[in-house]
């Protein structure tokens, strides 16, 4: 059953376009903000993923990111604060043959709606999910969120924050999520590649969105997406491809011993056979969790998918058990299951 | 079988109570019981009374497990103020159920158990079986621990497989005691133990054993005749208040052809419900177990969103856990039937006893002005018919629908005359049709108010929904100041139009009259078969008990106004009174209320009516 995905979602007879996905609404985020140029990934790559317009659904939260789907025309449902997972996930499961993309930022999705994320991900769902970690929390103004990195000053930590932060790669891959991969709100392409590759995963699929808040966290992640270093310090990874990085691409990444190290080609006798090649579709997530904890300064960001393993989706599993019980169930319809058991006529 | 020894006592009606150990086997006992008196062709309520914790320590107050069953020739619309007939397992449950029994009741006790430490850890200072504290009862000292284990000795089984057939023993004297068959119980052996033979002839064996003790040693001086009960004719089952509501909706399912999904979570004593509808993939129903509380109604919310007949169960607690969510509902209009099953509270309060105390929350729980269909179901079989009422509801009105049963109902069973899925009101949700060019997601039906249900995938009508504030029609986002009191004017119209096709307010007894007793929910049997009994002595008293809450049925007002005094019974501290006192002013109520856990008795009931009347 793994890699034969049971249901299909109608895909459109017609050629789409981006305009096919444009909201009639204004958009009302800050103007510079990141989270313009994830809309327009997303209104790029839904008509290459083909499917019909009509079964595009977004769900959200609440939130900056949360706004999401009022500005893209597909059907959708703004929700409650932290509940984009448990709504998605009625969704899906009630209905298999919608594509589900979820909006959610780091606050929504880590701090009031942690327990449905870890869950949604443990299940693994088919909902797309995108994270947009701008490591802050935007529409309240200011505040420290469960990616805020530490001692970061903010309105409610006017003396530093004193909370280890989320990682978020690692809490995917601790819930034994199926797809985790992260992009950079700079790099269009990189996104729509990344979501392509999110809506083919059976299962749950995290985008870690690196977004940056223009308001109240500007530049939280410019030193890995700034144009001057970005080369040295980000390496997008490909399946099947040695781990390469670096404005001249000398650097590499292997194993040493348990450990992952940066060396650079053609130092101490390195070649790129020592290097590691990138296995996606591994299932041991051992290496995938030590390249989504990947940071500055010690080793370059990792960016693209970093894991995508195939595992049955609940969304599958359980159309299997409603066709098994049709199938089998000796009670057909209602009125069979009344009048099952002991019963008795009084005339 | 045929009794000949023993005097035959003619019996209207008989109540039982079983009580043990949480190990004793109880509840099987009880649930057995009542099976047969079922196919004897009598009319029957049970309620099964255990602890909260799984197995309190053996022999403690703590941990007794009781199941209670009322059976009669006649209508049987309670389980029974006081019992007739007390089986007591060990000390321990005697010492707690006692003051159920009515005077000169049997009592069947284990004699085998009343051993000193037993009975000090019951905290009786004396032996109650020898100081004469029972002198006032028929008591029978039956040694079931040492019969039982007599009776299995040629099949040389373990002491512990032994032991815990010796439920059966007592319940094979109580079929002597009514002169009982068999044959219920032996098909549920049969059935139950299928792989394990050894098992189905012990349990036979001990059932015998027992009916023979009672049979030879005369213990019980006499034996009781209930007639068959005269009953509507038709085919019926024995069924609890839980899943009556669950084959509610698995009906209106079937019959509105929209797919069943239910969000849950587990929580005394509401998850029956949901392990019920688990069964049920076979007739397409979704059931997903979430991470929790607000994760059950979200996703519910999801679904009904993409066209499911959509539900989330809980109880007290988990219900203040979806408030935000029901809120959601409310504002993004969907269908949705929340069923809260009472129990005490605040808090974790009593699980697993009964209340009437969610009221308040149901109707006012949330922010804003945030108004939702409540109804309550009134007996175990109903709850069948008004969870199928609140998910029609919910989809022809668009409405989230709050369906309060309670532990009482929801554990307790009665018997069910079973309808047919075609006899039952059509369910015609308002689904909108693909390209209809005047679709607009908050456009309403002028009659009803009612929005149209448009499903994910259906061409030309691609729309959003949210929590925030909707323009009127479009249903855009809007924070427009008349915007948002016009659609908050709207949401209550709906709502209250829902009055327009629900039932009118029935009045059992006279019109008019010196006093109305007004009752709601779970608290049915009680109300009514008091008022029947002083209405047989008389006395000028009716009795109108409410399902609909919100909206209330529109001659509410003609059914208050006809009498001098109004008198509101319930199991909370006077929430519907004040509700009353709310939407119908122009009356004064008198209330009678009890917080203890515990339903009404028939007789405190006849005591607070009659005083009502008598007070000048």
């Amino acid at each position: 059953m793994i890699n034969q995905p049971n249901l299909t979602i109608e895909r459109s007879s017609v050629e789409l376009t981006k305009e096919d996905f444009v909201s009639d609404q204004m958009v009302k985020w800050c103007p510079g903000c990141g989270a313009h140029a994830i809309l327009s990934a997303v209104a790029n790559v839904f008509p290459k993923i083909g499917y019909r317009k009509e079964n595009f659904m977004f769900v959200s939260g609440i939130g900056c990111s949360s706004r999401f789907p009022y500005y893209v025309n597909t059907y959708g449902i703004h929700g409650i604060h932290g509940r984009a997972a448990a709504i998605a996930s009625g969704v899906k499961i009630a209905n298999p043959h919608l594509s589900v993309w979820m909006a959610t930022g780091d606050g929504d999705s880590m701090a009031i709606g942690g327990n449905h994320f870890i869950h949604i991900i443990r299940r693994n769902i088919d909902v797309n999910i995108m994270l947009f970690n701008n490591q802050i929390y935007g529409l309240t103004k200011g505040q420290y969120s469960p990616t805020t990195p530490m001692g970061s000053v903010t309105k409610t930590s006017p003396q530093g924050t004193i909370e280890h932060p989320f990682n978020p790669g690692e809490l995917v891959l601790g819930a034994q999520g199926t797809f985790f991969a992260r992009v950079v709100d700079t790099n269009p392409r990189m996104m729509t590649e990344v979501m392509f590759e999110a809506a083919r995963h059976d299962g749950t699929s995290v985008v870690e969105i690196l977004q940056n808040c223009i308001i109240f966290a500007d530049k939280t992640h410019d030193v890995v997406t700034n144009k001057d270093v970005r080369d040295d310090r980000q390496i997008f990874l490909r399946n099947g491809e040695p781990m390469i990085f670096g404005k001249n691409k000398d650097k590499g990444i292997r194993l040493n011993g348990t450990r992952l190290e940066v060396v650079t080609l053609g130092e101490n006798g390195i070649t790129e056979d020592d290097l590691l090649v990138h296995d996606t579709y591994q299932q041991d997530p051992g290496i995938h969790l030590m390249l989504a904890k990947m940071a500055y300064p010690h080793y370059p960001v990792a960016l693209g998918v970093i894991r995508a393993a195939l595992y049955p989706t609940y969304d599958d599993l359980v159309e299997e058990q409603i066709a098994y019980g049709k199938a089998n169930a000796k009670i057909k319809n209602v009125d069979d299951l009344l009048n099952s058991g002991d019963t008795w006529e009084i005339k | 079988m045929v009794k000949t020894k023993s005097n035959v006592i003619q019996r209207e009606a008989v109540v039982v109570k079983f009580v043990g150990d949480s190990g004793d086997g109880m509840q099987l006992t009880g649930t057995l019981f009542s099976d047969t008196a079922a196919l004897a062709g009598l009319d029957l309520a049970t309620f099964p009374d255990y602890p909260a914790e799984i197995r309190a320590p053996h022999n403690t107050v703590a941990g007794v497990s009781g199941f209670q069953v009322h059976v009669g020739a006649k209508k049987i619309e309670t389980t029974g103020d006081l019992c007739d007939v007390l089986v007591a397992m060990n000390p321990a449950s005697l010492k707690s159920n006692l003051k159920w029994a009515k005077p000169g009741a049997t009592i069947i006790v284990d004699l085998d158990t009343f051993e000193e430490a037993a009975v000090k850890k019951a905290g009786y200072a004396s032996d109650p079986l020898e100081d004469g504290s029972l002198a006032n009862f028929n008591l029978v000292k039956a040694p079931i621990t040492t019969l039982t284990r007599a009776s299995l000795k040629p099949m040389g089984l373990d002491t512990k497989t032994v032991d815990k057939s010796k439920n059966m023993f007592a319940l094979g004297i109580m079929y002597h005691l009514f002169s009982w068959s068999f044959d219920a119980t032996y098909d549920f052996f049969n059935k139950k133990f299928k792989s394990k033979p050894e098992i189905i002839e012990a349990n036979k064996t001990v059932l015998e054993a027992g009916y023979s003790y009672a049979d030879t040693v005369e213990a019980l001086h006499s034996v009781y005749q209930v007639s068959k009960a005269a009953m509507k004719p038709g085919r019926y089952r024995n069924i609890t208040g839980n899943v009556a509501t669950a084959w509610g909706f698995l009906a209106a399912s079937e019959r509105s052809g929209r797919p069943l999904f239910l969000g849950s979570y587990p929580i005394t004593p509401a998850t029956e419900i949901l392990i019920e509808l688990a069964k049920f993939k076979s007739l397409g129903a979704k059931v997903f177990q979430a991470e929790d509380e607000i994760a059950g109604i979200c996703s519910a919310i999801g679904a009904s969103y993409t066209g499911a007949m959509a539900l989330t169960t809980t109880s007290g607690p988990g219900l203040s856990l979806k408030s935000e969510a029901i809120g959601l509902a409310v504002m993004t209009e969907l269908p949705l039937v929340i069923v809260n099953v009472q129990r005490g509270g605040p808090s974790t309060g009593l699980p697993t006893k009964s209340e009437q105390s969610d009221l308040y929350q149901a109707l006012f729980g949330r922010n804003g002005e945030c108004p939702v269909v409540v109804i309550a179901a009134s007996t175990s079989a109903n709850c069948f018919y008004y969870a199928y009422m609140a998910a029609k509801i919910a989809m022809e009105h668009m409405t989230p629908v709050i369906l309060l049963t309670d532990g009482y109902l929801g554990n307790g069973s009665q018997l069910f005359r079973i309808p047919k899925v075609a006899d039952l009101p059509s369910i015609t949700p308002p689904m909108a049709v693909a390209n209809d060019p005047d679709y607009k997601p908050y456009r309403r039906d002028p009659e009803t108010l009612v929005r149209k249900w448009a499903i994910p995938g259906t061409e030309g009508l691609r729309h959003r929904v949210g929590g925030l504030e909707k323009e009127d029609v479009y249903g855009n986002v809007s924070t427009d100041p008349l915007n948002h009191q016009k659609m908050v004017d709207l949401r209550e119209a709906k709502v209250q139009k829902v009055a327009d096709f629900i039932p009118e307010q029935e009045i059992m007894g006279e019109k008019e009259g010196d006093l109305l007793v007004v009752s709601w929910g779970g608290t049915l049997g009680p109300v009514s078969e008091a008022v029947e009994e002083l209405q047989k002595q008389g006395r000028s008293v009716s009795h109108a008990h409410f399902n609909y809450i919100m909206p209330l049925p529109k001659n509410t007002e003609d059914v208050l106004k006809g009498f001098k005094k109004i008198l509101v019974c319930e199991l909370n501290s006077g929430q519907f009174v004040n509700y009353l006192r709310m939407t119908h002013p122009s009356f004064k109520y008198q209330k009678y209320n009890k917080v203890q856990g515990l339903p009404f008795t028939v007789s405190e009931l006849s005591r607070v009516i009659n005083q009502t009347l008598e007070e000048k």
